[in-house]
């Protein structure tokens, strides 16, 4: 597989060399220009993409940005209004919650049933790989296929879910999966659960596959095998993936749009309403610009918060 | 008494079949599709396991209605590949071989970008197109779904370029070569891999793409298949054999690159760790 080749590859040649480079055609300096044209289409675009929205949504958030902006060209400077209007509003306290309820729940079950599975296929056995790789299947299809899937396995009257639950004498009555605000937030977050699995499996058994059988060999004369093994042998070496996996299934999870749209829309009443959802309701549902901007920046303050966490936390791991 | 030899055959055995069964689980929402995509249509939805009297009437419906939604989405996908890879690909190559004094800094910018929320994106580039005439249209489309495949692109390729020997890149040099001639004739042949891993992802990101897709499109005269499945996806469903068909045909190429292209998927997976 090209992931090994990759990995051998890079440790077999790490020192990039450009010091014994021949002596260039139009100089030393036309090289160097040269060079930095390699790299000038990639950083104009990253500028364009990443660093003019991110600019420019500071700046949004700061003004009132709406529809009428559009035609009048004016967006007034209104100081921390849109701060203020996004965090007083009612439905922030509740899309704050919303957003932690989804990404803590998603994760943990995309992290252990992961997990389980790629335990379960780092054993031994006749077509593992096939099997394996068609796991990945509901991650590679559009999220909004996904759930547009799961709209009809979960609908109320004669989705295949209650239809199954009521003829097993489970339920007594349908249950409303994704119309009722008791149980929308459930309903979606083990949607976007399933749609986790195959890049929780994924890394956490590529992890696996790099921990020597040796020590688990050494493992073994010392008395630990099964639980005791894992324990003590795969996850103090699965460290660094398990960080990596769960920081960006967190950075991953936090933005999540298509999903709850496909599934609620945020709805019924809000109650799967998180602030990435809400973001795009108030700029372009609503058309305030200004406000959907304020709530996008405190999406990635969150994110840059998480980010932070996870580097400090390998910063302490390097040093110990 | 079986022996030592026959119970690790019937261990793997049992072990193969409960991955099939795990498997037939995870993909129970996939056959769903497919079941009541081949159903009569109507606005209700049928319970049956299997279609008794499959019907192409859904395929016709949807092929009727998105039809042209999939051909743009396609022209989407298509132009964000090209661009996403003459943009990455010599980028990638300079962050892996050349000695930038920042080389550092790039690639934690680069990672940064990716933590960015797509909504931001869209805001900003919304208010842009809306005064440059690039709402409603492909090359809009294209050159926003550009944003999430460079980033990726890039890291995949370089940790792939890193292990190019130097050496051979010198010899052509010494032969008279520029950079350029000499990145396009050896660089990019021995990392067809990693061109094709990449290339692969964007094609997917751009075709899976939603919310640009909702967001930088007005006027439903340019619309990917993914905002086309949305429109159905209504409060009421009206002909569930319709949407699971497209749903259907929009999950084509996926299944088609997880069947061909399995090996590149699997190396962009655990090379990019990203979506």
């Amino acid at each position: 597989m090209s992931e090994t080749e990759t990995t051998t590859a890079a440790t077999r040649t790490t020192t990039p060399s450009s010091k014994t480079a021949p002596p260039p055609k139009g100089g030393r300096r036309a090289e160097e220009t040269a060079k930095i044209l390699f790299v000038v289409p990639a950083a104009l675009a990253l500028v364009a993409l990443f660093g003019y929205p991110v600019v420019k949504n500071l700046v949004m958030s700061f003004q009132d940005y709406t529809l009428r902006t559009f035609f009048t060209g004016e967006a007034p400077w209104v100081g921390l209004q849109n701060y203020v209007a996004v965090v007083s509003d009612d439905v922030f306290t509740k899309a704050v919650l919303n957003t932690a309820l989804f990404t803590i729940g998603s994760i943990a079950g995309q992290f252990v049933i992961g997990m389980l599975l790629a335990l379960f296929f780092h054993k031994n056995f006749p077509l593992n790989g096939v099997l394996r790789a068609l796991f990945l299947l509901p991650w590679l299809i559009p999220l909004i296929v996904g759930s547009a899937a799961w709209r009809a396995i979960l609908e109320q009257d004669s989705g295949i879910l209650n239809v199954t639950l009521e003829n097993l004498g489970i339920i007594d009555s349908p249950i409303p999966w994704l119309t009722s605000p008791d149980v929308a937030l459930i309903a979606v977050i083990l949607v976007n659960i399933w749609l986790g699995i195959p890049f929780n499996l994924t890394l956490l058994y590529s992890g696996l596959q790099h921990i020597p059988d040796e020590l688990y060999e050494a493992g073994a004369m010392d008395g630990a095998t099964g639980w005791k093994a894992f324990w003590n042998i795969t996850l103090p070496n699965m460290r660094a993936v398990v960080g990596v996996v769960l920081m960006l299934g967190v950075i991953y999870t936090l933005k999540v749009i298509d999903i709850i749209l496909g599934l609620t829309q945020g709805g019924p009443a809000n109650a799967t309403q998180t602030i990435a959802t809400q973001s795009y309701r108030d700029s372009f549902v609503e058309f305030k610009f200004g406000q959907g901007a304020a709530l996008s920046n405190i999406l990635i303050l969150i994110s840059l918060a998480f980010a932070g966490v996870y580097l400090y936390a390998t910063r302490r791991q390097a040093d110990e | 008494m079986p022996t030592h030899r026959t119970q690790l055959a019937t261990r793997r055995g049992i072990r193969t079949g409960v991955a099939i069964f795990l498997l037939a689980l995870m993909l129970f929402p996939v056959y769903w599709m497919l079941n009541t995509s081949l159903q009569p249509s109507g606005n209700t939805l049928s319970s049956t396991f299997f279609p008794a009297h499959p019907s192409l009437d859904g395929y016709q419906t949807a092929i009727h209605d998105q039809g042209r939604n999939l051909v743009t989405s396609m022209l989407i996908a298509v132009g964000t590949v090209v661009v996403t890879l003459l943009i990455a690909a010599p980028c990638a190559y300079a962050l892996a071989q050349f000695r930038f004094r920042w080389i550092n800094w790039a690639l934690l910018v680069i990672l940064i970008s990716q933590m960015i929320p797509g909504i931001v994106i869209a805001n900003a580039l919304y208010t842009l197109y809306e005064s440059i005439g690039l709402l409603n249209s492909i090359p809009g489309l294209i050159i926003a779904n550009a944003a999430s495949a460079i980033p990726f692109g890039i890291l995949i390729m370089r940790s792939f370029m890193l292990g190019v020997p130097p050496s051979i890149v010198e010899a052509a040099r010494v032969d008279g070569a520029g950079l350029l001639r000499s990145f396009l004739s050896i660089v990019v042949p021995i990392s067809r891999n990693s061109l094709i891993t990449v290339g692969l992802f964007a094609f997917l990101f751009a075709w899976s793409d939603f919310l640009f897709a909702l967001t930088l499109t007005t006027k439903g005269n340019i619309k990917p298949v993914t905002l086309g499945i949305y429109t159905y996806l209504g409060a009421h469903i009206s002909n569930w054999s319709a949407v699971m068909a497209t749903a259907m045909l929009a999950s084509i190429p996926a299944i088609i690159l997880l069947v061909i292209a399995q090996r590149y998927i699997a190396a962009g997976a655990t090379g990019g760790a990203v979506k």
